[in-house]
């Protein structure tokens, strides 16, 4: 109950369900790399959905963290906001970052990303989709991506969420280390400089699939 | 040299404030920013204004009292520094100065520079002790405590309760102030006993006080004075789980 | 009259004990019945209500400032004495005991500083069990230095925050009575009067500070934990808040003011900058341990430090004094600075400093162990001075600090008036003349945790609760003098800003009534202070009104108390007519320019009755027996 209604406690959990978030990311990043391995991506899509229980479970879990990392990130911030009501005419910053003053943003882009990513290759209900079957019959992942991201106009949205993810990360991922108390003073820099260098990853793996693909050295 | 200062003038907590401008002349560099200000207010009661109302009293960077943000950083941005301790050396003649009073919604602010910081004395009420009874108790040597506890417990509690951390912190927070107090009893065996109901109770205030949440923004530290560090944050927040644990 | 301190008698190991036997105590259920108000929360009220409610009386507590964890005992750097004797270097009780009556010039009473010297080892224990982070060892245990006027160590201490921590010690344990409830506090509130009724002080009027609103508090028993009145000098180590108000309204209303003439002047200070100065930084004197104060033997050489061989260097203090050497008591190292200086050979800007030289220690010991031990001066210095000590020595210079003297308190730290009590350095009691290093941190835990809580009970079980109630007359009639007073500097709407006035007393009283003093300045001061005064009241400019928060107007209220409380401390340095401790008359000196005390006539507290102010105060006299230190000379030779 704690957990729930006080400061600390919302912010772990913010924190886990952010952190199985990334884990997430990760994992689903070196899946979608499987997309420069011929064949690979259709072959790693299949064996994905060959147990529909286990999707179904994994979707649950998924979908309630990311609820309460919304539901939280919203009432953290707007407490917050109403907790800082007056700002300085001048401001001078010496530590906060970009990045760490526009998590609520950055976030629901993410959100707003994550919606239309659905409807795009899960639901598939984007009047891109190219729907098809590969030569070995199965669900062409591969195609239905690469058919997407030579729109420049879907490449680039991708990348640009991406880019908001990349921000997101580059805060979230230090900072739940020092939510979680797994900090001192020595470890906060190093925690930091490995939360921005994962982010970075995370941005080059990601966003080399739709660059790759718009720029025409992958071709479907 | 002479600066040119934008002072935020606020009659009350209800008041609209606003910035006034004031010139300080023939300010000599060894003054200290406090002194430069006094300069300031001489001229103002001569000419029957009045003075700018601001909070100090030990001028030596201890009690904690002054609290202003000077240009954007609260207590003027120099490291380890309070406001009486800053000194006019580090300004250019011809400088522009704006001069701000904490803000924060658990700060309601009392007039011009002057805040109302009793919200973290209401922190400290809610645990920020150990329940030791005056008298009766055992010598001062009969719990050894190793020097590096000693030493963290003391870096923890230089914290002076000038609230610069929350007037620096985007999210008003508390959170520094209330985790220096927490882990300086946390790691003493002393406060052990009671480490949990502490932390709990200390948090639970921060909130009802209305400051905001720690989000990790580390601004806290860059503000204040003593350098209070965000491990004790990090201590805080562990010490808040392994209280679930309880 | 002759004053009787009501010390018990018999052998002085004994004499706490038997008196805390003999005290009336009050009934457990009846404690919450009678209410205490606490004025000033530093160590000394600070310890003082939270013990108070903690053992059930209901508290009311006040202070000046935002939070009672800013009181001035915050700004203590050094440490604090105790005579547990953790070193194995000869401490004792008994030892503490006569250090502090030899230190403080043989005018103190031989009971309360046994009792102090006695209670001092539970005052560690008492911080050690609320979490004040003392200095340790590797192995785990309380570590301890040496301070001025001591040859064992025994004082401990928290880095160069001493006072900041042993006071939010004490503030920790009111906030706990506060959440408890047995404890209200009253913050941004300034105690501007004493309500005396039949004789017994039995509340005061205050002024918010926030809201200007002048209102009464009532209660059984009144304690006055105000602090000290050194600001009378303006420039000085005390906070810019810390004022003589407190104890001199309720001197007004008839508490004697004891030996106003004792004051301390603090021998490592940062000299002054210039004319706009403010206040004075002092460096803590545990300094002195590793510095060396020297000056250039030949006048008027005004080459850098570093140029000035080793040959040329007058290590004064070491050479007056072998064995004491830099760790001479402060009035001694004060009026040896003050002279290097008067003879032409001080350094820095103006002439008014000495070189506090730390080349020989970090040759020994390495910066490393310099910069452990005292880094945060270190910086404090540069910050300030704009140098770096590591490299060029410090300078210093003597500035007032302490007071030894005010209210004048029996054994029970009672004053004359029946129910008002007097703690720490508010008090006029153990110090004497002259003021230890590390003791006044001990005086005011000691006061507020362990003699207080006993002594009171020992009135209030005589009187019964609720005597006064709100609304007697004697209230209002305060609350209307506060107001018309106020008004009064309100309406002046003269042409001189309140620090014009306080500067000007603060310069005509280090002149006249500073680290050296003589009749015939003494007497100048008394002739110029009702001058200044009467100018005060004709032409000092205070704007905005009473009903606001108004910081000019508690300026002015202070600067009003020093500018009468000034003149009682320049008839006191005239009256004192020997040299004894901090309080020295040129004309009584040894042929080596030590204090030449005048045990004959003078071996007594002076505490002085007020009569009006442009009036004579009457002198009384309590005699100072001295049946287990024998009266001696004090040598630090
Ligand atoms: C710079 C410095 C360093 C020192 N270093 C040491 C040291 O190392 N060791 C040592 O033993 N001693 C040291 N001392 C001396 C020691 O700190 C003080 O003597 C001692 O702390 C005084 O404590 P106190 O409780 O009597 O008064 P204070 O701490 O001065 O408290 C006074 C209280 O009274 C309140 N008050 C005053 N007037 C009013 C009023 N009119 N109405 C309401 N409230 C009022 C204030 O708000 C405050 O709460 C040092 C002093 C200074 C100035
Ligand atoms: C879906 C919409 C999202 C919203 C509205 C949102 C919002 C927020 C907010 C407001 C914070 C608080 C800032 C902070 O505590 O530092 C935060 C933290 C965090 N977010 Fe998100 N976020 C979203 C999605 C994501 C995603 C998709 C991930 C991971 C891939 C993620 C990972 C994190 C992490 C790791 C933290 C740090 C938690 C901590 O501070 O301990 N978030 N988020
Ligand atoms: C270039 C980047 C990305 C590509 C090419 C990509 C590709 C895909 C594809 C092809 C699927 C459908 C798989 C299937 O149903 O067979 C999918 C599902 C999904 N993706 Fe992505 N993705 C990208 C980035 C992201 C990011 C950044 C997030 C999260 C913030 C994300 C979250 C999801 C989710 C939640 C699903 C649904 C999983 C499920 O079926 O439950 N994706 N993605
Ligand atoms: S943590 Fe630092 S900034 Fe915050 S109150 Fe303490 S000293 Fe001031
Ligand atoms: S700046 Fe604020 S967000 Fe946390 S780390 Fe410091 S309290
Ligand atoms: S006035 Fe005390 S810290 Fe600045």
């Amino acid at each position: 109950m704690q957990l729930l209604t006080s400061s600390v406690g919302r912010k772990v959990l913010m924190a886990i369900t952010g952190q199985l978030m990334v884990l997430f990311v990760i994992v689903h990043m070196l899946g979608n790399s499987s997309i420069f391995i011929p064949g690979g991506i259709n072959a790693y899509a299949e064996h994905l959905h060959a147990l529909p229980p286990l999707v179904w479970a994994f979707r649950l879990v998924m979908g309630a963290a990311v609820a309460i990392h919304i539901l939280f990130g919203i009432q953290l911030s707007l407490e917050n906001r109403a907790a800082n009501a007056e700002s300085y005419a001048v401001k001078n910053l010496k530590r906060a970052t970009l990045a760490s003053q526009s998590m609520l943003y950055t976030g629901l882009l993410l959100l707003a990303f994550i919606i239309y990513h659905l409807l795009h290759f899960t639901i598939r209900a984007t009047p891109d989709i190219i729907a098809g079957v590969d030569a070995q019959g199965r669900f062409d992942v591969f195609g239905m991506v690469t058919g997407s991201f030579s729109h420049g106009i879907i490449a680039f949205v991708y990348i640009a969420a991406m880019v908001v993810l990349f921000l997101h990360l580059s805060h979230g991922i230090q900072s739940f280390f020092q939510t979680m108390g797994w900090n001192n003073n020595k470890t906060l820099p190093v925690i930091g400089k490995i939360g921005t260098v994962a982010a970075v990853v995370l941005l080059l793996g990601y966003a080399s699939i739709p660059l790759f693909i718009v720029s025409g050295i992958l071709k479907g | 040299m002479t600066l040119t200062l934008h002072v935020w003038r606020q009659n009350g907590p209800k008041d609209p404030g606003k910035f006034e401008t004031y010139e300080a002349k023939e300010v000599s560099p060894d003054q200290s920013f406090l002194e430069m200000l006094d300069e300031v207010n001489e001229d103002l009661i001569k000419a029957g204004k009045d003075p700018i109302a601001f909070d100090h009293d030990c001028r030596e960077g201890i009690c904690g009292m002054c609290s202003q943000v000077i240009n954007g950083a609260p207590h003027g941005g120099m490291d380890r520094t309070t406001v009486c301790q800053l000194h006019m050396r580090m300004f250019k003649d011809g400088d522009t100065i704006y001069i701000e009073p904490w803000r924060a919604r658990a700060f309601p602010i009392v007039r011009d520079l002057v805040v109302d910081r009793g919200s973290l004395d209401r922190i400290i009420e809610a645990g920020g002790y150990t329940s030791a009874h005056t008298g009766g108790i055992a010598d001062g040597n009969a719990i050894l405590i190793p020097k590096d506890d000693a030493d963290y417990a003391m870096d923890a509690a230089e914290c002076i309760g000038c609230g610069a951390c929350v007037a620096g912190c985007p999210n008003g927070s508390a959170m520094l102030f209330t985790s220096a107090k927490v882990s300086q009893l946390a790691v003493l065996p002393q406060g052990v006993a009671e480490a949990a109901r502490r932390v709990c109770a200390m948090t639970e205030e921060l909130q009802a006080q209305g400051f905001g949440n720690c989000t990790n923004h580390y601004e806290c530290q860059a503000s204040c004075p003593k350098g209070v560090d965000v491990k004790f944050i990090a201590k805080l927040n562990r010490e808040y789980l392994k209280s679930l644990c309880k | 009259m002759i004053l009787d301190g009501k010390c018990p008698t018999g052998p002085i190991e004994k004499t706490w004990d038997k008196h805390r036997f003999d005290m009336k105590l009050v009934n457990p259920a009846n404690k919450r019945k009678y209410k205490i108000l606490v004025v000033g929360t530093g160590l000394a009220g600070g310890a003082a209500a939270a013990s108070l409610g903690e053992l059930g009386y209901n508290v009311e507590a006040f202070c000046y400032q935002d939070s009672p964890r800013r009181a001035h005992s915050i700004a203590a750097q050094g440490g604090i004495n105790a005579a547990k004797n953790y070193p194995n270097d000869g401490d004792s009780i008994y030892r503490l005991f006569y250090d502090t009556i030899k230190g403080g010039d043989f005018r103190a009473r031989e009971a309360d500083v046994w009792r102090l010297a006695q209670v001092s080892n539970n005052i560690i224990d008492q911080c050690v069990a609320q979490g004040v982070p003392f200095a340790r060892d590797y192995a785990g245990y309380l570590d301890n230095r040496s301070f001025g006027g001591a040859q064992v160590s025994r004082t401990f201490y928290a880095r160069g925050q001493t006072g900041q921590q042993l006071l939010l010690g004490a503030y920790s344990a009111l906030a706990r009575q506060v959440k408890a409830g047995t404890v209200k506090m009253f913050p941004r509130t300034e105690m501007l009067d004493l309500i005396v009724v039949d004789g017994e002080a039995k509340g005061i009027t205050v002024r918010d500070l926030v809201t200007g609103e002048v209102r009464s508090h009532v209660g059984d028993a009144v304690v006055l934990c105000t602090g000290g009145y050194v600001n009378v000098f303006y420039l000085s180590t005390n906070a810019m808040g810390c004022s003589v108000t407190a104890a001199w309204k309720a001197h007004k209303k008839g508490a004697f003011f004891a030996n106003p003439c004792y004051t301390q002047i603090h021998p490592t200070c940062i000299p002054q900058h210039g004319d706009k100065q403010s206040k004075l930084t002092l460096m803590s004197e545990s300094l002195r341990n590793d510095g060396r104060c020297w000056v250039p033997k030949s006048k008027g050489d005004k080459r850098a430090p570093g140029e000035i061989p080793e040959e040329e260097r007058d290590y004064y203090l070491e050479r007056k004094y072998p064995s004491f050497g830099n760790l001479a008591p402060r009035d001694i190292a004060s009026r040896a600075a003050k002279e290097q200086c008067d003879d032409d050979r001080g350094v820095g800007p103006g002439g008014r400093g000495v070189y506090l030289d730390f080349a020989a220690s970090i040759k020994r010991l390495s910066e490393d162990t310099i910069r452990e031990r005292y880094g945060n001066l270190f910086e404090m210095y540069e910050k300030i001075t704009d140098e770096n000590a590591y490299k060029v020595p410090m300078r210093i210079y003597p500035a007032p600090h302490y007071s030894m003297g005010g209210l004048w308190v029996d054994y029970n730290c009672e004053s004359n008036v029946p129910g008002l009590f007097v703690l720490g350095e508010a008090n006029f009691s153990v110090h004497g003349a002259n003021r230890l290093g590390a003791s006044a941190l001990m005086q005011g835990l000691a006061d507020g945790y362990f003699v207080i809580p006993y002594t009171i009970a020992n009135y209030l079980a005589k009187t019964a609760p609720g005597k006064v109630k709100a609304d007697n007359p004697e209230c209002k009639k305060s609350v209307d003098d506060v107001t018309n007073n106020m008004k009064k500097l309100m309406s002046i709407n003269g042409k001189k800003t309140v620090s014009e006035f306080h500067r000007e007393l603060g310069k005509l009283m280090w002149e006249n009534v500073g680290m050296a003093r003589s009749e015939a300045s003494c007497k100048e001061a008394i002739r110029k202070i009702p001058e200044i005064r009467e100018e005060f009241w004709k032409n000092v400019k205070v704007t905005g009104s009473g009903a606001e928060f108004n910081q000019q107007l508690e300026n002015a209220n202070r600067v009003a108390d020093f500018l009468e409380f000034a003149e009682l401390m320049a008839r006191d340095s005239l009256y004192r007519d020997e040299s004894c401790g901090g309080h020295f008359r040129v004309e009584h000196q040894m042929p080596d320019g030590e204090a030449k005390r005048d045990d004959e006539k003078f071996c007594h507290a002076a505490a002085w009755e007020f009569k009006g102010v442009n009036a004579e105060p009457e002198l009384h006299i309590e005699p100072l027996k001295f049946e287990n230190v024998h009266l001696a000379i004090r040598s630090y030779k």
